[in-house]
């Protein structure tokens, strides 16, 4: 605690502060009744800018693409109720994504919470499945405690969403602050064990087809230089899962890019023969295992995570170390010796020769791979990349050149359509010197089209790539493939003029369909700062190959004939 | 529960688990919404305060199953929970409260 003068302040304004003493300087939210005294105490901050989303949900991915673009935790606000409910989504997507964020809801007065009041709902119940933790502050003096612990528990260990749900009468109570309490800050959590760091080093040294498999851990740990060292120094080729795309820059010699559902062939034949598996920062998720008794059959497994529950959840590990991924990573580097691996390393190059990533229409810009290079062209690697849910945002993680980490922001383990626009919001709020793109489709822009709005007023640089096939296309895809080609409520009777929508919601848009010369549009539309909104048609026909079924083995994969 | 489903848990093995946890309104839920989101049935809790009563001591009787390591791994993951003690299902916690539990 440090020491000031006494001073007398509300609850609202101590929530205030303590926000102003965590760093915090821009949050995200949305007013209403239950949340007005701290909106009031907001309002006279000078550290803190507020942008008002237009849904709470756009205001949740808002925070959420800030934490993602920056590593801080971020912070979002609603009101009681529907402010409340409208936010879960976001919070729910940030919890299966290990986001950190402190999500700040005004609840009823103490005395009417449990008599159904005006806008009351159990906020505290709805979030404690998709939550880190959560508060129900009973108390104004309890502020000046949870408030710190909230940051602390968002960024420390894995990191992920903490709710705070503050009645409107803790709000307003004044109380006499004496002290203040320090900011809550990131733990250092437990060190590697030594033995088993040793003992994973062994067992590299001797594996004769080892692969390293990189999970979103290894961006949150800041450890992706580490983990391209390791590689490197081991020749170890690398697949990453949708979340650690940026680890290891696409392009370099041992990359092995995304594993599972839609991985590249060869990325789920090498893993098919692998000896040794070294999970770093990963979770063995279905879409990245498909069947779990036929993933890396013959494999041994290390798995090094912070999560001491991710380890044997899905797959036994021979050795499991619970770590900071960097500081396991920076250890076991020394131990590790060098080995050219050189039949491996053939064999993998081979593979990737033999059984390449079908990449049809590459140097087509009217096709969605030729777009989606088209896109990168414009762009170098301080760009970020955020896309929304479907077949888009798996060929843009396919075909993409992502090179850095926190480059990519996608919605993983939720897989939540309306993520994108949004989380590209927030990106550029974050880091307003980078230019974002957004891949998005003609389904996901819908669910939260509003945050145009948010885009245009705070003249936010996204360029929001709108690959429009007129249909839910995964789910099209899905009903052709696998349910006799029936398709229902997967192909739209009725669509907006995107081009004319987005201009009325104040953004400039440009249609590629009507221009002659797709490439010079591009480039046009990336030159002009702030938001525009690039139009193109996508053949509904395109399906996102290769595709392991759900459920099948990932070696059964279809579609993946170049 | 059916008598048939009823007849075959019996069968099964049990675990008593011992769970430290910060006392508050919500810890209950925080701790047996981990069980029943997973329909991973829980047979008996009690729960009183300890010490100062600012923690409180849960008990639960659960079946013995293969998830029950990552139970209690994501039991220790809670925030409010400091420590989990796992038992054999004969522990006396429960059996001496059988008295109360006649049909
Ligand atoms: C909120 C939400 N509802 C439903 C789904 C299921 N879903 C996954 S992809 C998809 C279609 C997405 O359509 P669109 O945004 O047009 O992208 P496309 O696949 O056509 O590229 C649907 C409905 C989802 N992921 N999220
Ligand atoms: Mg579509």
């Amino acid at each position: 605690m440090s020491e000031t003068p006494n001073e007398t302040l509300t609850g609202a304004q101590i929530t205030v502060r303590l926000l102003e003493r965590q760093g915090v300087r821009l949050v995200t939210g949305y007013p209403g009744g239950a949340i007005l005294p701290i909106y009031d105490a907001l309002g006279q901050s000078t550290a803190i800018r507020h942008v008002l989303a237009r849904h709470e949900q756009g205001a949740g991915f808002i925070a959420q693409g800030m934490a993602r673009v920056s590593g801080e935790v971020a912070v979002c606000m609603a009101s009681s109720g529907p402010g409340a409910t409208n936010l879960l989504t976001a919070i729910a997507d940030a919890k299966l994504d290990s986001i950190p964020l402190v999500a700040i809801t005004g609840q009823v007065p103490k005395a009417m919470i449990g008599t159904d009041a005006f806008q009351e709902v159990d906020t505290y119940g709805l979030s404690i499945p998709i939550t880190k933790h959560n508060f129900l502050v009973s108390s104004t003096e309890e502020l000046l405690e949870v408030i710190p612990r909230a940051f602390a528990i968002a960024a420390s260990g894995r990191p992920g969403p903490v709710l705070i749900d503050i009645p409107k009468d803790v709000q307003s109570r004044a109380i006499e602050v004496a002290a203040w309490p320090e900011p809550g800050h990131r733990s250092a959590p437990a060190a590697a064990d030594g033995m088993a760091l040793a003992e994973a080093a062994g067992l590299i040294a001797a594996a004769k087809k080892p692969l390293l498999y990189l999970g979103g851990g290894v961006i949150h740990a800041g450890a992706a230089d580490l983990a391209v060292k390791l590689a490197e120094k081991a020749n170890l080729p690398t697949v990453m899962t949708l979340m650690a795309l940026g680890a290891m820059p696409v392009d370099h010699p041992l990359s092995l890019g995304m594993l599972g559902m839609h991985g590249a062939p060869y990325t789920n034949l090498a893993l098919d023969e692998c000896d040794l598996l070294i999970a770093v920062g990963a979770r063995f998720d279905d879409r990245a295992t498909g069947k779990v008794a036929a993933f890396c059959p013959q494999a041994r497994i290390i798995h090094i995570d912070i999560d001491a529950a991710e380890l044997d959840k899905i797959k036994t590990a021979h050795v499991g170390i619970v770590a900071d991924v960097g500081e396991a990573l920076t250890r076991l580097l020394p131990l590790v010796p060098e080995n050219p691996r050189k039949s491996w390393v053939d064999r993998v190059d081979a593979l990737k020769t033999a059984h390449p990533q079908p990449l049809p229409g590459l140097d087509d810009p009217r096709s969605h791979f030729g777009l989606i290079r088209a896109v990168a062209a414009c762009l170098d690697d301080d760009a970020i990349v955020a896309t929304d849910v479907g077949q888009h945002q798996m060929w843009a993680a396919q075909a993409y050149p992502l090179r850095r980490p926190r480059q990519w922001l996608t919605s993983g383990g939720l897989g939540t359509m309306g993520f994108g626009v949004p989380a590209a919001i927030g990106a550029a709020l974050a880091a307003p010197e980078r230019t974002v793109v957004c891949f998005t489709g003609d389904g996901s822009i819908l669910m939260n089209i509003q945050e145009l709005v948010t885009a245009a007023e705070q003249g936010a640089n996204v360029k929001i790539v709108l690959m429009n096939n007129a249909v839910l296309g995964l789910v099209h895809q899905q009903q052709t493939l696998f349910y006799g080609q029936r398709l229902f409520a997967s192909e739209f009777q009725a669509m907006p003029d995107f081009v004319t929508t987005a201009r009325a919601l104040g953004i400039a848009a440009v249609d590629l369909d009507q221009a002659a010369n797709p490439c010079a549009a591009l480039a046009d539309a990336f030159a002009r700062p702030g938001p525009c909104l690039i139009h193109a048609g996508i053949d509904a026909e395109q399906k996102v190959y290769p595709m392991v079924p759900p459920g099948a083995a990932n070696r059964d994969m279809i579609g993946a004939q170049a | 529960m059916n008598a048939s489903n009823r007849n075959e848990n019996q069968a099964l093995a049990r675990a008593v688990l011992e769970i430290d946890v910060a006392n508050h309104p919500g810890v209950m839920s925080h701790v047996v919404g981990l069980f029943s989101r997973r329909a991973y049935n829980v047979e008996g809790i009690l729960c009183l305060p300890v010490g100062d009563g600012r923690q409180s001591r849960i008990w639960l009787l659960v079946g013995e199953d293969q998830r029950l390591p990552q139970m209690i791994r994501q039991l220790e993951k809670l925030e409010d929970v400091g420590a989990v003690r796992r038992h054999h299902a004969e522990h006396a916690v429960f059996t001496q409260l059988e008295a109360f539990f006649r049909p």
